[in-house]
């Protein structure tokens, strides 16, 4: 190509305003939008058409806004729990393992039962909630101890022990607790059952269908937290240092294993804790496939996020918007294509954060 | 009279024109402005070298020297400024323009591949050979490339095995295979043994003498007095003596150009007033990295109140031996502090038991590069009240603490929220000694600690470690500048090969003496001998 002046990416040696990541990163997202109407022109679509479609079904109405939170709570919290891990550079892949065995283990409450189920509901939903968090953090220890003791790798063992969590899940509902053959658990009491808005339709008329429930409390005071043990706790500033450079850190005195397990335990805990609000929230029973995949969605929206904790919430809400447009929309494969565009925009766009663009006139290069 | 340049076979006919060209000035960079942000790094910096000559380019700490020679590199864009070699202009937007005319710089902290062999690594990144990689071919080529100019070291290597002097002959070679015909130096006799600098100084003399240029950073004034033809001085980004000759130039005239001011080398020391024992090491056996072992039985005691020198060529235990008596390695024997047995505890307890270790290694060990000044200084206080309180960290009590130190020791940088990879070598050298000065300590473990400081930084912090040794510390200083070890400890022990050779006291002890010390020759062997021994039967 012969054009009249040169693009060039010149190495930023400056700061970049605060606002630039966040502003790259919505550009991102609408490149990517547009790049996939553009395939969906090629291949015959209405780009249009489908665009409105894909608002409505996501943030359109009140009910539809509130399938979107729906999905993304889970998100927030494996997110999050992916994100604490990260930023120690331990690559938990496991979340979703941990989501099902937190799952499991909130379960085990209605289930076994482990508080008699004529108790008050905020027993039976607050040990459903400690359960899912001791759940997640078991997940989570192994892999961590393993590391720590005897530096196992931690991608292997937890990606491993994904595939052990869902089996293990698949063991009790097919046999033990088969609702009459169905591979799931009977319905929970509704006392197990996280408070939906849609309950208190009968005070206030707007709330008649609104499936949201208490699982997005539970995920912003989780943001709120894993944000505060970054900026302000002791402990995050060992991981954080940690994170950056192990030498340093045994260096200045830190206990580097017992971070390393305290952390992956941590991180699990917020995984199992996805697992519960998500059979109490929405399932309410124990059954296969509770998680399409969270788990690894969730390191996805860490990323993207940056391991921030606020920027999880709004990324999972964007990814939640997906996965509802995804069930909406045909071919199906739509939702999962654009999540996959927005994923190259988004981390191609750090690009401007690193380098600033030029342009030269062709003439004045002299060299 | 000088000799066929070594000329790689795939230079082209105009490259070989430029390098054989008309101007005088290998280099010439005119205005150059590089702004970071609250720094103006480079200030309208001038800079010319011309061919066949070895340039100096001086300043303190922060002064603007490497950002410069970066740009010179490729790796940043000056906003302002123009750049020409062998008189041509030119704009290079990465490394690789830079390479393709001629430009090569080892950086400070090398760029090799441990796991390769050194003729892997020069080859790196080169698109030749394209297919077929003929070894036997290569690892002759270079070999020849190293007889031209006395570079030796085996291509068949593996890097890890290399001391940090071959490495870096490692590094020329691969600027050299390269073709470059301007060499930048970015203080590469910092990491170097006394000898090892000799052999580098030769080398660069062998360069020069082909016509190549070398630009030299060193904030070691008396070798740059032994081997720079010009010199450019940079202060706070501006040129403050631009190209002058060096000849009859004094060191003291040197220091003064570079930092404003006259500059005291023999710092005054006190009567040495030694009090109780502080550190008692006995029989201390450890192995290297590589599973040799590197300590074979050392003992010593120190005092407080005291200063006791290691001297020895490096790679001899003096790193091992600071890294077993913080805790950082496992070892055997015995280390006692106040009395009480710490051999293999944690680097926690050892910190508690008030140790301050400067290390070697500022990057990989002594700072965290993508975290604040203040995160950084904070690293060995942050559960201490004010700032650790409970659970959390005070964060202004934090940012009070950093901004103190970096005032009292005179960190350059914007702020305390920089990261600490954006810091200068020797800002970040000053930040870790301030860290570990300042929580007055009753051990000091000092390696190298004026290691990349510019002359007027050291001055400081010799002053800073003998107060400390005034106030009762003890410090131990392991360090590969005699002169420095001889100014400041009140005993020099001598290590070689892991083990102690003798101890002496600076005052009555000759450099020959410890000299000797230090190629592996007895203190009592050396007292009985008659016959004075020749100095180049090393
Ligand atoms: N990437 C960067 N971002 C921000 N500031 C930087 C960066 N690199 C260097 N600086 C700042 O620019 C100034 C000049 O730094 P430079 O590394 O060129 O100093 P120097 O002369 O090489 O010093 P020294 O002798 O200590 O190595 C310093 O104040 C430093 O903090
Ligand atoms: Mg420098």
């Amino acid at each position: 190509m012969n054009l009249p002046f040169e693009i060039r990416l010149e190495k930023r040696t400056e700061d970049v305003p605060r606002w630039m990541p966040a502003l790259t990163a919505l550009g991102g997202v609408i490149v990517a939008f547009l790049i996939s109407a553009i395939i969906l022109k090629i291949t015959g679509g209405d780009p249009l058409r489908v665009g409105k479609f894909f608002w409505q079904a996501t943030f359109g109405s009140w009910p539809t806004f509130s399938d979107t939170i729906v999905k993304a709570t889970p998100l927030i919290l494996v997110g999050l729990a992916c994100s604490v891990a990260f930023k120690m550079k331990l690559w938990n892949i496991g979340a979703e393992g941990q989501f099902y065995i937190g799952a499991f283990f909130a379960s085990l409450v209605v289930l076994v039962p482990i508080v008699p189920m004529d108790s008050p509901r905020w027993v039976i939903l607050g040990s459903m909630i400690v359960m899912g968090i001791i759940g997640g953090a078991l997940w989570g220890f192994i892999p961590g101890y393993l590391k720590a003791k005897f530096n196992v790798n931690e991608i292997i063992t937890t990606l491993m022990l994904n595939y052990v969590a869902i089996l293990w899940n698949n063991f009790w509902i097919f046999d033990k607790w088969s609702d009459a053959g169905f591979q799931m658990t009977p319905m929970f009491d509704k006392k197990a059952w996280l408070p939906r808005l849609a309950d208190y339709a009968r005070q206030y008329r707007a709330f008649s269908g609104i499936t949201l429930h208490m699982g997005v409390v539970i995920g912003f005071a989780a943001a709120i937290l894993v944000w505060s043990i970054f900026q302000r706790s002791r402990w995050g500033y060992e991981i954080k240092l940690i994170g950056d450079n192990p030498d340093a850190a045994r260096y200045a005195g830190l206990n580097i294993t017992r971070n390393i397990v305290l952390v992956m335990m941590f991180s699990g805990a917020l995984a199992g804790l996805a697992g519960m609000s998500e059979i109490s929230g929405v399932v309410h029973r124990l059954q296969e496939r509770i998680s399409p995949g969270y788990g690894f969605t969730g390191i996805i929206v860490a990323w993207l996020a940056k391991l921030n904790p606020f920027a999880v919430i709004f990324v999972s809400i964007l990814f939640g918007a997906l996965i509802v447009a995804g069930r909406e929309i045909q071919p199906s494969g739509l939702a999962q294509l654009i999540q996959g565009i927005i994923l190259f925009m988004v981390i191609s766009s750090d690009v401007l954060l690193r380098y600033r663009i030029r342009l030269i006139r062709r003439k004045a290069l002299t060299a | 009279m000088t000799r066929a340049a070594f000329v790689p076979p795939w230079f082209t006919c105009s490259q070989r024109k430029i390098f054989m060209g008309e101007t005088p000035f290998a280099v010439e960079m005119q205005d150059i402005v590089v702004r970071f942000p609250g720094v103006l790094a480079n200030d309208h910096v001038n800079f010319a070298v011309k061919k066949g000559e070895i340039h100096a380019l001086l300043g303190e700490n922060g002064a603007g020297k490497s950002t410069l020679m970066n740009v010179l590199s490729g790796l940043y864009q000056p906003t302002e400024g123009t750049i020409k070699i062998y008189g041509q202009p030119v704009r290079f937007n990465s490394p690789k323009d830079a390479i393709a005319k001629g430009i090569g710089m080892v950086h400070q902290h090398f760029m090799l591949v441990p796991t390769l062999t050194v003729t892997e690594n020069i080859l790196m990144g080169l698109d030749k050979p394209r297919l077929y990689m003929n070894m036997g071919r290569l690892n002759q080529e270079i070999r020849e490339l190293q007889e031209q100019y006395g570079l030796r070291v085996d291509p068949e290597a593996m890097i890890w095995q290399l001391s940090v002097g071959e490495q870096q002959r490692v590094e020329i070679l691969k600027t050299l295979y390269r073709g470059a015909n301007i060499l930048i130096l970015d203080e590469p006799t910092a990491v170097l043994a006394p000898q090892e600098i000799d052999e580098l100084m030769e080398t660069m003399r062998s360069l020069v003498a082909e016509g190549k240029s070398i630009i030299f950073i060193s904030h070691k004034l008396q070798e740059v007095r032994t081997v720079a033809d010009r010199i450019t001085v940079l202060r706070k980004g501006k040129v403050t003596a631009e190209g002058i000759d060096i000849g009859g130039l004094s060191r003291r005239q040197l220091a003064q150009l570079m930092v404003g001011r006259d500059v005291v080398f023999n710092v005054e020391k006190s009567e040495c007033q030694p009090g109780d024992v502080v550190l008692q090491v006995e029989n201390l056996q450890a192995t290297n990295n590589k599973g040799l072992p590197a300590l074979r039985g050392v003992s010593f005691t120190v005092r407080s109140g005291e200063i006791l020198g290691i001297a020895g060529v490096s790679g001899n235990g003096q790193s091992e031996l600071a890294e077993c008596i913080t805790g950082l390695r496992p070892a055997t024997g015995s280390v006692r502090i106040h009395g009480k047995e710490m051999i293999n505890a944690s680097p926690g307890k050892i910190i508690a038991a008030n140790v301050s270790h400067i290390p070697e290694d500022r990057t990989r060990v002594g700072s965290a590069p993508n975290l604040s000044i203040t995160d950084n200084t904070i690293m060995k206080c942050y559960h201490e009240d004010p700032i650790g309180n409970g659970i959390t960290i005070n964060r202004s009590h934090a940012r009070a603490y950093a901004r103190r130190l970096k005032d009292a020791y005179d960190i350059l940088a914007p702020s305390v929220h920089t990261l600490a990879r954006k810091l200068s070598g020797g800002n970040l050298q000053k930040m870790i000694l301030a860290r570990e000065i300042s929580s007055n300590p009753e051990l000091i473990v000092a390696v190298q600690p004026t290691r990349g400081l510019d002359v007027g930084a050291i001055e400081a912090i010799q002053r800073l470690l003998l107060e400390q040794r005034q106030t009762g510390a003890a410090i131990v200083l392991i360090s590969e500048e005699l002169e420095e070890l001889m100014a400041l400890s009140d005993r020099i022990a001598v290590i070689y090969e892991g083990r102690i050779m003798g101890m002496v006291d600076p005052k009555t002890t000759d450099v020959y003496t410890i000299g000797q010390m230090m190629t592996g020759s007895r203190l009592e062997d050396i007292q009985t001998s008659t016959e004075p021994q020749n100095e180049s039967a090393v």
